[in-house]
């Protein structure tokens, strides 16, 4: 395998000269987006199924075998639907902001790593960045729900905004135990630092449990996913922000919230979870541990959506402000303690 | 002219559009938007003179947290236009002053010797942020402790000044609703199903007759 990339690498050397790099790196961001944009589909199928497991349905089972191409189905029908923009829509923003809701959750990935040596970009600054990417996102949110001229949309956009402000302090909290605990904002570095003798124990999940738990439904909040989706709710306010949007537009929404479910869901995986470490000392470690992770975490946002009632609004402001962000920074507090007492082993 | 030159120059040119939109946009929601973009410009000159923490945190905390909820209130407010441009003319000469000297004194510091030549490169590994850490932590803790004071101070007082409770308000008292137990709102009463079908069959049967 090695050796086949230096062949390749060589010949695009000798083909295209200094454009060779950037070429190189349009193919490694393919070669990360496009699995992405794939698993997003299916992801989509895996939800309805899972939900209609869970709810004694068998959920979409026509199109192709056991519904296998119904994600395919939607993305033609989605495809060819007329793209509407409302009259009194600032027409310019109205476009831009499925963009801006999905741009963010594509370009948090060029520092994930995927195994040892797999990382698009190997940031020494990754944690800072990753968050800042994250933050953006709320802006096709905003926008979307601005420029649409409708009192449905702007309804959810408000909220949308209040969740994501608040949800993100949370989350930054969480995240400084785990770069206290790694002393590396590099996340290749944060893996490496939960390697050890003693397999899973060796994990953060075990000394920042509360941290991996208020990550975890931070990270829900962030994704503006059930029971959090305030900002769509759609006994309140028929579907929010995005209630204007027909076609690919629509679509690009609906990717982008996947996109950045499986985004959190690597997240975790990676920052709690010990990545593509292998939970038992007698295996190698591989990626496809970290899939499993990934694949875990995301069943657990499905599980969540056909589990829990949506939040009331108060309610969860009050979870964000008065719960989860005293939580972290005792916890902050604690780790910090914890690391200058012998007793620390990670 | 090499790369990071030609990256400059559209850094540069970037923001000073979206500034200057900032201030010429009719609509307001539409000037904060360009703030946003001058902003993201900016990360990018930053990121340029290897300031990387500067410019992510630029771009977390100013676009990601404060702009958000500078546009939550801008979009909410009704502007009228017409008294937002009044007196433009009568300010312009104050204003023309004042960009004036700002001007004169950006080329001033950026003509001292102590800033002349461009910063010194570092190696890959060389990191911005233990540095930055390094010193906020030891060289300038007093003055950075008294900012974030001061910062509280302000909040509070923020706080203490707009926070008034309407008499009249009504809201829920959280503490009571968390408190609540299923056993305050929920009783299951035994009974038996076949009975009580039985008696519903017999009462109906009563009816007909």
């Amino acid at each position: 395998m090695m050796e086949l990339l230096q062949i390749l690498q060589q010949a695009g050397q000798n083909l295209f000269g200094s454009a060779w790099l950037p070429i190189w790196t349009l193919v490694k961001i393919m070669a990360i987006i496009l699995p992405i944009l794939g698993a997003v589909a299916y992801l989509t199928l895996a939800e309805r199924k899972v939900i209609g497991y869970m709810q004694i349905r068998i959920g979409p089972n026509r199109v192709g075998p056991f519904g296998l191409l119904q994600p395919i189905a939607d993305g033609m029908k989605l495809f060819f639907k007329e793209i509407i923009v409302p009259t009194g829509s600032s027409k310019f923003l109205f476009v831009l902001a499925p963009i801006m809701a999905l741009a963010p959750a594509l370009a948090a990935w060029a520092v994930v790593p995927f195994n040892d040596k797999m990382a698009l970009a190997d940031l020494n600054a990754g944690l800072l960045y990753l968050l800042a990417m994250t933050s953006l996102g709320v802006y096709g949110i905003i926008i979307a729900g601005w420029a649409s001229n409708s009192k449905y949309a702007f309804l959810g956009a408000v909220r949308s905004a209040a969740q994501i402000v608040s949800y993100e302090i949370a989350m930054g909290f969480a995240l400084v135990c785990v770069l206290m605990a790694s002393q590396s904002m590099n996340l290749g570095d944060i893996v490496h630092g939960q390697h050890g003798r003693f397999g899973m124990l060796n994990w953060y999940l075990l000394p920042l449990f509360p941290m991996f738990l208020v990550y975890l439904i931070s990270g829900v909040a962030e994704t503006n996913r059930a029971p959090f989706d305030m900002a769509e709710g759609e006994s309140e306010i028929v579907a929010g922000f995005h209630v204007e949007y027909s076609g690919m537009t629509f679509a690009l929404f609906f990717l982008a919230e996947y996109a950045n479910m499986i985004l959190i869901a690597f997240l975790t995986s990676i920052m709690f979870l010990g990545g593509w470490l292998s939970p038992v000392p007698f295996l190698p470690d591989s990626f496809v541990w970290l899939l499993g992770k990934v694949s875990f975490i995301l069943l657990l946002f499905l599980w969540f959506r056909a589990t829990f009632p949506r939040y009331r609004y108060d309610q969860l402001m009050r979870l964000g402000w008065k719960v989860f962000i005293p939580i972290t920074i005792i916890w902050v507090v604690v780790v910090a303690a914890w690391m200058q007492t012998p007793y620390w082993m990670w | 002219m090499n790369f990071e030159t030609i990256v400059f120059y559209v850094f540069a040119a970037l923001t000073v559009f979206a500034a200057l939109r900032v201030i010429t946009a009719r609509n307001p929601v539409h000037a904060a938007l360009f703030l946003v973009l001058a902003f993201c410009s900016m990360a990018g000159i930053w990121m340029l003179l290897e300031a990387e923490f500067l410019a992510i945190s630029l771009v977390l905390v100013y676009v990601g947290a404060v702009m958000v909820l500078f546009l939550f209130v801008v979009m909410m407010l009704e502007i009228n236009l017409a008294q937002v441009r009044e007196g433009f003319w009568r300010w312009l000469p104050f204003g023309a002053v004042l960009a004036g000297l700002m001007v004169f004194e950006m080329v001033w510091v950026l003509d001292s010797s102590r800033t002349s030549g461009g910063p010194i490169k570092h190696a890959a590994d060389y990191s911005n942020t233990k540095e930055l850490g390094r010193l906020i932590y030891t060289d300038y803790v007093y003055p950075f402790e008294i900012a974030a004071v001061i910062l509280l101070v302000a909040m509070v007082a923020a706080i203490a000044l707009t926070s008034r409770r309407r008499k009249d308000a009504k809201s829920q008292v959280i503490p009571e609703q968390v408190a609540v137990k299923k056993a305050d709102r929920l009783r299951l009463v035994k009974m038996s199903s076949d009975n009580h079908a039985q008696q519903k069959l017999d009462s109906t049967a009563e009816v007909a007759q």
